[in-house]
C-alpha cells in the first residue's frame, strides 16, 4: 500500500513539520512496516508553469516530426512574450494548456534546463511530459495536456501536486484494513494521540425496493451486496488532476473518470468496487457459483473457464464478472468510445477464503481480490457506494438514482472474553485494566466489563478472534520497544545427544584429516544416476520426485551423496584447484515408492500417535550419512620430497575415520558396486544390532563414471551410513591395562595366493596367536618371481606381551607359531623361506 | 703385581720421585691445553690417563714399596690423578662446546621453508555457525532437536495455523513432493489429502515442524533449538538460495512472557557478538505465533552510530543502525492445542532466523553463491569453530 503523506493528512491533523520518516517511524513502531519513504519531485525546482500553445510550426527534414512552438506563459518568463520551444511530441494543438519547464529549472534527475540549440532553432525550455516530472504514466503517450480551466502562468509544482512524500507499506496478511487510507489513518491517529476523521462516516439512505435488483444465490459466498444507480454521465467528463494524481502517487494507472473514482474509493475506504455499464447489463444481477466449464472473459481480455468453487456476478445472459476478483468484459465501462452515460455501482462482500482460492485457481492476483483476501469492513459497503456515487454525481455531472438495492445476511458482531489482565501476562508487563482498555477502544474496539473484559472488534478488523490477538493489540500499541528483558530458567538440560555428538565429531575428524566440508544442493536428476552407472533395479533409482523443482533436469531428491559432491569436486577442479579432498554430512532420500499420502489432521485436538504414525508412514526414510570425494594429490610434493595421489586406501581410511569416531571398527571386504572402480571397491560392514551390516562403500571410481561425469583421473570416493555406525557404536570405551613388562617382536613373511584377501591373514593371525598378541601390523607386501606365478608375500611385525611377566622367547615363538599355523590352515599361508 | 719388597727404597725408584710426578702431571696437563680438538684430546687422555701412562704406571710402583712408605707416595700420585682428571673434564667440557657451537650452525636450516604436505581440511561455516549458535542455548539448558527434511504438510503448515487458504501461506514458495504409486492406491481412503501436493509432502519451507513434533513428543516443560536445512523455491542469485539453513528456538512453560523471549533475543546476541548488544522488536505478523514481531539486533559493527551520521556510513547495517534477524513471538495458543499442549497452563515463545544471513553479515560474505558452491577456497579460512 503506498500512502501519499498529502492525502494521509486529510484525515489526521498532522504536526505541519511532521516528516515521512517521522511518520515512518511511529507506524513502523506499531506494526505496519513501511518499507520506504519515496521522496517525489526530488530536487525539483521551477519556474515549471501553465502555458497555452500559441503556434506550431511542423519542422521538416529530421528523422522524426518536430515542433517549433510558441507558447504563452505569462509572465513566468520575465518578459510576457511567447516562449519559442522545441517539441517532439504532437499530442497537442494550439489552444491546449500544457506544463512548460523554464531555463534555470531544474527538473527530477537533476535535469537542470537551460535554452540550447536544437533542429536548427532554440529551445528555451521544455513541454513537458508526466514521465518527466517523475509523475508516473500518465496513459497519454505524450506530453501533458491541461484541463482548458487552469490559468497561464500558473505555478504547476503546487498544481501538479509534484512534491510529496508516499509511504511504501508491506501489508501482513492479517491486516486487510491498512490496505486503505482509512486504516492507515487510523493507526497513524492512534500513534500520534490524534483524532481521526473517518472517512466511512457518511449519510446513507436506507435500502428500498427501486434500485436494481440482485439476487444472492451463494449467501455463504457473498453476504452483503450494495447496488446504487447513478445516471446522466457526462460522457465528457475527466478526471480532475487531484483524482489524478492520487492514484498515481498511490501507484495506479488513471483510465477513466468511472472507473479512477471506483479504485480512488477503493484506496480511500479499502473496499473494491465495480461499476457496470447499465445498458449492457440484462436483468437483474445476481451472485452464484459458477457452473463447471462456464467460461467469462474479464477485463483483461483473458478468457477463463470456470471451476465450481468460483464466485460470478451474472445477468440474465449468463456471468459478467468474476466476484471480488475481476469484472468481465461484457459489462465494461466504455472508456474509449465515451457512451457510457449510466452505470450500477457494486459494493460487495465476498467469502475470503473463496476469493483467494479463485485468485490462485485463476493466477488473478487483482487490486480487490488482494483486500477481499485479507479481509474487507463489511460494514464500510454501503459507505463505499454512497462516497461513488458521491463523487459520480460531482465529478461526472451525473445523477444519483433513489433506488438503493442492499442484500445482507445478517451477522452478529464477534466477541472476545479475556481476563483484563491477559495482555499483562503475555508480555510480562503490568499494563493495568485501564490501559488495556483504552487501547483497545482505540483500535476500535467496545470494551464492557471489569476483571473479565467483554471486547466487541470492529467490523474493519476480522483477524482479531483470539485473546492473544487482542494482546498484540494492548502491547504493540504500548510498544513493543518498551518491554522488558527477562531471562527465562529452563530446568537443567542434558546437552547434546551421542546421535548429535557423533555428527560433530566426524565432521571434525573429517576436517582434521585435510577434508573440507561441502554442503550441497540435494537435487538430482536420473541422468546422474545414468552416469554412475547404476542398474535399472538399483534401490537408488526409487527417490522422491518434486511436483515444482526449480530445474526439470533435477527433480528428484538425492538418495546418495556422491552427485552432488562429485559436482563440487569438478567445480573446484575446473576453477584450478586440483589437490581436492571434499566431505559432506547429510541426510539422504530413500523411499519404497510405496508411501501412501500424508493425511490433513485436524488441527483442533492433539493427534492421536496413530494418527501420526500414519503420517510418518507417508515419508521416505531420511537416513544421515557421511560421503568423502578424492582427487589429485593426498600429500604434495615439495622440497621434502615427492608427493603421493589420492587413491582407494585413503577412501577406505576416510571410512574408518568416520567409523573411530563412533566406536566402530570396520569390517572390511572387496566388492564390485556403482559407481566404484569393480577392482578398487570396498564395501564396509559393521556390527548392527548383532548382526553384519553393509554400511557403506570405498574406493576408486569406475573409469566409465570419471569420463561420464568429467571427474580428474582415478577421483576416489567413500559414503557411509551414519545412524547405522551410531547403532553399531560400542559405546562407552573401557581402558586398556597397560602391561609395563617388556615386549617380544616377530616378524613374520607368508606367502599366499594373490587373491588372498591380506585382511583374511590378519584375523588368522589374531586369533591363532592368543591373548598374548599385543598387535600385528602389515608392513610390507611384495610380489615376485620367485614367489612364483600368482603369489604374493605378506610381512608381518607380530608383537607380544604378557600383563603378568616377561615373556620367555619359546612362549613368544610358540604363540608365533600357532598364529602362522592357523593362517596356513585357514588361507593356505606358507611361511616364507 | 710385584710382591712387598721390604728392602726396596723408594727414593731410589725413579717413577714416584716427587719431581718425576710432577713432571708427568704437569705434561699431561700442558697436553690436555695443547689439544686443539676432541680426537686430539682423547689421544692425550689415551697418553696420560690410560693404564699404560706415566702415571698409571707410577701408580703401579706403589705397592712395591714399603709399608712406610707407600702413604705418602700414594697421596703424591693420586693428588697428581686428580689434577690431570680434573683438567681433563674441564678440557673435554671446553672442547664440546666449541664443537657444538660449530657442528649445530652447520646443521641449521631455514626453517621458513613451508610445509603444505597434507593441506589443512575445514568445515564449513554454515555447520559451525549453528553450531555455535545452538550452543548459546544448549549452555542455557536448551536441547537440540531435529525433524525430516522431507515433511508432512500437516506439520509444516496445519499444526503450524497455516489453515489451507491462509494467504501466509502462499508466502513461502513450497515444493511440493509427488505421490508414490503407494498413494495413489490408497487415495481416498481417509481424510483429506493436501489441496497443494496429493501426497500431502513438502520439503520443510521452515525448521517450525521441529517445533511440532517436540511438542508432540515431549511433556513440558520444553525448551528446544532446531538448527536445520530448509527449502523454499528461490532460485540462485547473490541474495537467495533455494535451500537454505534455519535455527529456531522453542520454549513452552508456565508463564513465559514476551519479556522473557526479549531477555533470551538480548542474551544470543550478547553470547554471539558482545556484551554491549541488545535487540529490537517489531510486531509482525506470523500464523504460528501471537503476538508476532520481527527481531532486529544493533548493528554490531557501528552500534548504531551511523544513523544520521553522513561523515560515518556503514555498510554492515546501511547505516540503518539495526540488523534484521528474523521472526519470534509468543506461541500461538493454537499451535499449542494442535501439538497437544494445554494452554490454559502453559505459554511458550519461538524465533528463528537464517545461518546464511548471518554468516554475510558476521563474515563480511557478499555472495551467496559462495556458502552453496563449495569452493574450497571459501571454507578452508573458516576451520573447525566460528
Amino acid at each position: 500500500m503506498r500512502v501519499p503523506l498529502s492525502w494521509l493528512r486529510e484525515y489526521v491533523d498532522l504536526p505541519a513539520t511532521e516528516t515521512g520518516r517521522d511518520v515512518q517511524a511511529k507506524l513502523v513502531s506499531a506494526g505496519l512496516e513501511v518499507e520506504r519513504v519515496e521522496q517525489l519531485g526530488a530536487g525539483l525546482k521551477g519556474p515549471l508553469v501553465v502555458g497555452k500553445v500559441l503556434t506550431i510550426e511542423e519542422l521538416e527534414g529530421f528523422k522524426k516530426p518536430i515542433r517549433f512552438c510558441t507558447v504563452d506563459v505569462g509572465t513566468a518568463n520575465g518578459t510576457g512574450e511567447p516562449q519559442e520551444i522545441v517539441c517532439g511530441a504532437r499530442n497537442f494543438a494550439v489552444g491546449d494548456k500544457v506544463v512548460v519547464v523554464l531555463p534555470g529549472a531544474v527538473l527530477p534527475g537533476d535535469f537542470a534546463i537551460a535554452a540550447r540549440k536544437t533542429y536548427g532553432k532554440t529551445s528555451h525550455g521544455m513541454i513537458c511530459s508526466g514521465d518527466e516530472l517523475g509523475m508516473g504514466d500518465d496513459g497519454s503517450g505524450g506530453i501533458i495536456v491541461l484541463p482548458p480551466e487552469y490559468e497561464v502562468g500558473t505555478d504547476a509544482i503546487e498544481l501538479l501536486e509534484l512534491v510529496d512524500e508516499v509511504l511504501d507499506i508491506a501489508v501482513t496478511p492479517d491486516r486487510g484494513y491498512a490496505l486503505s487510507m482509512r486504516g492507515v489513518a487510523r493507526e497513524t491517529a492512534t500513534a500520534y494521540g490524534l483524532d481521526l476523521r473517518d472517512p466511512a462516516l457518511l449519510d446513507v439512505p436506507g435500502p428500498n425496493a427501486f434500485g436494481h435488483p440482485v439476487q444472492i444465490a451463494d449467501p455463504l459466498g457473498c453476504d452483503r451486496f450494495t447496488a446504487r444507480t447513478v445516471t446522466g454521465l457526462s460522457p465528457e467528463a475527466r478526471s480532475p488532476i487531484w483524482l489524478t494524481r492520487r492514484l498515481q502517487k498511490a501507484g495506479m494507472r488513471p483510465i477513466s473518470l468511472a472507473v479512477d473514482i471506483t479504485n480512488y474509493v477503493m484506496l480511500e475506504l479499502g473496499q473494491p468496487l465495480h461499476a457496470y455499464d447499465r445498458s449492457r447489463i440484462q436483468g437483474a444481477i445476481g451472485v452464484r457459483r459458477a457452473e463447471q466449464g462456464e467460461k467469462l472473459t474479464t477485463l483483461d481480455g483473458a478468457k477463463r473457464t470456470l471451476d465450481a468453487g468460483d464466485l460470478v456476478i451474472t445477468d440474465d445472459r449468463g456471468p459478467i464478472g468474476l466476484a471480488g476478483v475481476m469484472g468481465g468484459a461484457n459489462t465494461e465501462i466504455d472508456d474509449t468510445e465515451g457512451t457510457t452515460t449510466e452505470v450500477v455501482v457494486e459494493a460487495a462482500h465476498f467469502d475470503p477464503i473463496s476469493i483467494a482460492r479463485t485468485a490462485r485457481r485463476h493466477k488473478l492476483a487483482s487490486e480487490a481480490s488482494k483486500r477481499f483476501e485479507r479481509g474487507v469492513d463489511p460494514e464500510a459497503a454501503a459507505a463505499a457506494a454512497q462516497r461513488t456515487v458521491d463523487l459520480l454525481v460531482l465529478l461526472a455531472g451525473g445523477t444519483a438514482d433513489a433506488g438503493v438495492t442492499q442484500v445482507s445476511s445478517p451477522s452478529a458482531p464477534h466477541t472476545i472474553t479475556i481476563p483484563a489482565n491477559h495482555p499483562d501476562k503475555v508480555a510480562g508487563v503490568d499494563y493495568g485494566r485501564e490501559t488495556v482498555v483504552r487501547r483497545l477502544q482505540q483500535v476500535g474496539c467496545d470494551v464492557y466489563g471489569q476483571d473479565e473484559l467483554i471486547v466487541t472488534v470492529p467490523s474493519w478488523r476480522p483477524d482479531l478472534t483470539d485473546p492473544n490477538d487482542l494482546a498484540e493489540e494492548v502491547i504493540r500499541l504500548e510498544g513493543y520497544e518498551n518491554l522488558p528483558s527477562t531471562l527465562p530458567k529452563p530446568p537443567a538440560g542434558l546437552g547434546l545427544t551421542d546421535r548429535q555428538r557423533l555428527h560433530r565429531r566426524v565432521g571434525r575428524a573429517l576436517a582434521g584429516a585435510g577434508y573440507v566440508e561441502a554442503l550441497n544442493y540435494p537435487f538430482i536428476g536420473t541422468e546422474v544416476l545414468d552416469q554412475l552407472g547404476l542398474d535399472a533395479d538399483d534401490p537408488r533409482r526409487t527417490v522422491v520426485t518434486l511436483v515444482n523443482p526449480l530445474s526439470d533436469e533435477e527433480p528428484a531428491m538425492r538418495t546418495t551423496l556422491l552427485p552432488g559432491l562429485l559436482g563440487a569436486l569438478r567445480r573446484n577442479d575446473g576453477r584450478g584447484s586440483h589437490d581436492l579432498a571434499l566431505f559432506e554430512t547429510g541426510l539422504v532420500f530413500r523411499p519404497t515408492g510405496e508411501e501412501g499420502t500424508a493425511v490433513r489432521l485436524p488441527v483442533d485436538r492433539r493427534p492421536t500417535d496413530e494418527e501420526i504414525a500414519g503420517i510418518d508412514a507417508a515419508l521416505p526414510r531420511q537416513p544421515r550419512r557421511a560421503a568423502v570425494v578424492l582427487a589429485g594429490a593426498r600429500e604434495q610434493a615439495g622440497w621434502w620430497g615427492k608427493g603421493r595421489p589420492a587413491d582407494w586406501a585413503d577412501a577406505v581410511e576416510a571410512a574408518r575415520t568416520v567409523a573411530r569416531e563412533a566406536g566402530v571398527e570396520l569390517t572390511v571386504r572387496g566388492d564390485r558396486h556403482a559407481p566404484w572402480h569393480p577392482g578398487r571397491c570396498a564395501a564396509l560392514y559393521a556390527t548392527v544390532d548383532g548382526e553384519e551390516t553393509l554400511v557403506g562403500h570405498a574406493g576408486e571410481l569406475h573409469p566409465r563414471v570419471i569420463k561420464a561425469l568429467h571427474l580428474p583421473e582415478r577421483s576416489c570416493a567413500m559414503e557411509i551410513e551414519l545412524d547405522l555406525l551410531e547403532r553399531a557404536g560400542a559405546g562407552v570405551v573401557v581402558a586398556p591395562r597397560i602391561s609395563t613388562f617388556p615386549v617380544a617382536t616377530q616378524d613374520v613373511a607368508l606367502v599366499v595366493d594373490r587373491d588372498v584377501p591380506a585382511a583374511d591373514v590378519e584375523a588368522a593371525l589374531r586369533e591363532g596367536a592368543g591373548e598374548l598378541l599385543e598387535s600385528v601390523r602389515l608392513f610390507d607386501v611384495y610380489e615376485g618371481e620367485q614367489l612364483g606365478e600368482g603369489r604374493k608375500s605378506l610381512a608381518y611385525a607380530l608383537r607380544f606381551r604378557a600383563a603378568d611377566r616377561t615373556l620367555t622367547v619359546d612362549e613368544a615363538s610358540a604363540a608365533r607359531d600357532a598364529a602362522v599355523a592357523l593362517a596356513g590352515a585357514r588361507t593356505g599361508a606358507v611361511l616364507r623361506s | 703385581m710385584s710382591a712387598p719388597n721390604k728392602s726396596y727404597d723408594p727414593v731410589e725408584v725413579e717413577a714416584l720421585k716427587p719431581e718425576e710426578i710432577e713432571r708427568m702431571r704437569d705434561e699431561a696437563l700442558a697436553a690436555f691445553a695443547a689439544a686443539g680438538d676432541l680426537d686430539t684430546l682423547q689421544e692425550a687422555k689415551v697418553a696420560h690417563t690410560g693404564g699404560t701412562s706415566p702415571l698409571a704406571l707410577a701408580n703401579r710402583e706403589i705397592g712395591a714399596l714399603p709399608p712406610h712408605a707407600k702413604a705418602a707416595a700414594g697421596k703424591l700420585v693420586g693428588q697428581a690423578r686428580g689434577a690431570v682428571n680434573k683438567a681433563l673434564a674441564a678440557r673435554q667440557v671446553e672442547l664440546e662446546a666449541e664443537r657444538d657451537a660449530r657442528v649445530l650452525v652447520e646443521e641449521a636450516v631455514d626453517v621458513t621453508l613451508p610445509y603444505d604436505r597434507v593441506p589443512a581440511g575445514a568445515r564449513h561455516p554454515l555447520t559451525t555457525m549453528m553450531e555455535r549458535v545452538a550452543d548459546v542455548f544448549v549452555s542455557m539448558g536448551y536441547e537440540i532437536a531435529e525433524g525430516p527434511e522431507v515433511e508432512a504438510e500437516w506439520f509444516n503448515f496445519d499444526a503450524l495455523n497455516f489453515t489451507p487458504d491462509h494467504p501466509a501461506r502462499q508466502m513461502q514458495d513450497t515444493f511440493f513432493v509427488k505421490a508414490s504409486k503407494g498413494a495413489e492406491g490408497s487415495k481416498g481412503s481417509e481424510g483429506s489429502t493436501g489441496t497443494d501436493g496429493e501426497s500431502g509432502v513438502v520439503l520443510r519451507t521452515h525448521t517450525s515442524p521441529v517445533q511440532a513434533r517436540a511438542m508432540l513428543d515431549r511433556e513440558p516443560p520444553v525448551y528446544i533449538v532446531c538448527p536445520g536445512r530448509v527449502y523454499r523455491t528461490d532460485e540462485l542469485d547473490a541474495t537467495h538460495t533455494p535451500v537454505f539453513h534455519q535455527i529456531e528456538l522453542l520454549a513452552i512453560d508456565e508463564g513465559l512472557t514476551m519479556a522473557d523471549l526479549k531477555g533470551t533475543l538480548d542474551h544470543m546476541v550478547r553470547s554471539l557478538f558482545g556484551a554491549d548488544m541488545k535487540t529490537r522488536l517489531r510486531p509482525n505478523y506470523f500464523p504460528f505465533t501471537e503476538p508476532s514481531a520481527e527481531m532486529d539486533m544493533l548493528c554490531y559493527v557501528c552500534k548504531g552510530e551511523s544513523v544520521g551520521n553522513p561523515d560515518r556510513p556503514c555498510r554492515t547495517c546501511s547505516s540503518e543502525g539495526w540488523i534484521e534477524l528474523g521472526g519470534c513471538g509468543m506461541v500461538n495458543p493454537r499451535v499449542l492445542v494442535a501439538c497437544g499442549v494445554d494452554p490454559q497452563k502453559y505459554s511458550g515463545f519461538a524465533f528463528g532466523f537464517g545461518i546464511e544471513r548471518m554468516l554475510m553479515f558476521r563474515h563480511n560474505v557478499e555472495d551467496m553463491r559462495d556458502m552453496v558452491e563449495g569452493d574450497v577456497r571459501f571454507t578452508r579460512p573458516f576451520g573447525m569453530e566460528i
